[in-house]
């Protein structure tokens, strides 16, 4: 399992200073991105606009539970480098995810939905039966494939154009999560093409 | 030769029956990968997450699972949640509960049967509409 993660994500992946760097740069970048021209588009969208704020808010919810779900792991003490690099790693890309949303629903005028304790997702995730990394890893893959299918499935609902293409950037970016969480869990490919978001 | 072609015949019929009976009634094996594919996201069936928990769903009245905070749209519903009105729900949650949160919809009809039928499966109480 270690060799597989060491393979994929080393050396171009795992965090150094001048990786978090640039990772910080492309989180403004993102949240410049979905909120370019938001003035237009809100104008524009009419009596979407409330339902297309619902989405955005339950995509936030999301991510605060993904935000939760990898420093559960990472405090855990079951996660051993480098895999406790590339959970920190998707944790921030989590993180770019909920403050790009979270600028976007109130650019929109909506009220952005508050993060739980971090027990209560615990509870919720059943973090106490977390036994090993491969137990960790998991939770996590299943976390991440849920939330490429929801972000795919969701994008017909939006009434924004814009925002859709947004939902389908973060399912990108969960599907390279993934992805790498499934060859490190040893598992094999999707047995065909057009697998996520039926 | 007309051995051959009955049995062909039941044969055909059988399919035609066992089809019939998966549109009607959904597989619970089915409907449990795509549960865990796709409603995972939001829902667990014994905790409350992004969506409130699935696992006694059939059965309940709409918008009052326990400790679950709910749109004021579904906290306002009143029906039972039985097979018909999930199956209308996953086609269009909208259109049963204007207002609510949800966004998601299983586009496929036989992937809506499958879902209910694994939630009927969970569930002590009939799915009877």
């Amino acid at each position: 399992m270690k060799s597989v993660v060491q393979t994929l994500v080393s050396p171009n992946v795992i965090a150094s200073r001048r990786a978090f760097m640039g990772r910080t740069g492309t989180l403004s970048a993102v949240a410049v991105a979905m909120l370019a021209g938001k003035d237009a588009l809100a104008q524009g969208m009419g009596g979407d606009m409330a339902k297309d704020v619902s989405i955005l808010n339950v995509a936030l919810g999301l991510e605060h539970e993904a935000i939760n779900a990898y420093q559960l792991g990472a405090g855990s003490g079951l996660l051993q480098k480098p895999v406790l690099d590339v959970a920190v790693r998707f944790q921030a890309d989590h993180k770019a995810h909920r403050d790009a949303l979270i600028a976007t629903i109130q650019k929109m005028g909506g009220a952005p939905v508050m993060e739980k304790k971090l027990d209560d997702y615990a509870k919720a995730l059943k973090a106490d039966t977390l036994r090993n990394q491969g137990d960790v890893l998991d939770l996590a893959a299943r976390l991440e494939l849920g939330a490429i299918n929801a972000y795919l499935g969701v994008i017909p609902a939006f009434g924004s154009k814009d925002l859709a293409k947004v939902a389908g950037r973060l399912a990108a970016d969960e599907t390279m999560h993934y992805t790498i969480l499934t060859n490190a869990l040893g598992r094999p490919l999707p047995s065909g093409a057009l697998s996520f978001g039926a | 030769m007309k051995v051959r072609a009955l049995l062909t015949e039941c044969a055909v019929l059988s399919l035609a029956l066992v089809a019939g009976a998966h549109a009607q009634t959904g597989s619970a094996a089915k409907g449990q990968m795509i549960f865990e594919s796709r409603c995972v996201a939001c829902h667990s069936l014994d905790a409350n997450r992004v969506g409130p928990a699935l696992g006694t769903v059939v059965g309940r009245v709409a918008g009052k699972a326990p400790d679950y905070f709910y749109s004021q749209a579904l906290s306002a519903a009143t029906h039972v949640w039985g097979r018909d009105k999930l199956l209308a729900w996953l086609t269009n949650p909208e259109s049963v509960v204007p207002g609510q949160a949800m966004g998601y919809r299983v586009e496929l009809p036989e992937d809506r049967q499958d879902v209910v039928a694994y939630l009927a499966s969970l569930s002590k109480k009939p799915a009877a509409n």
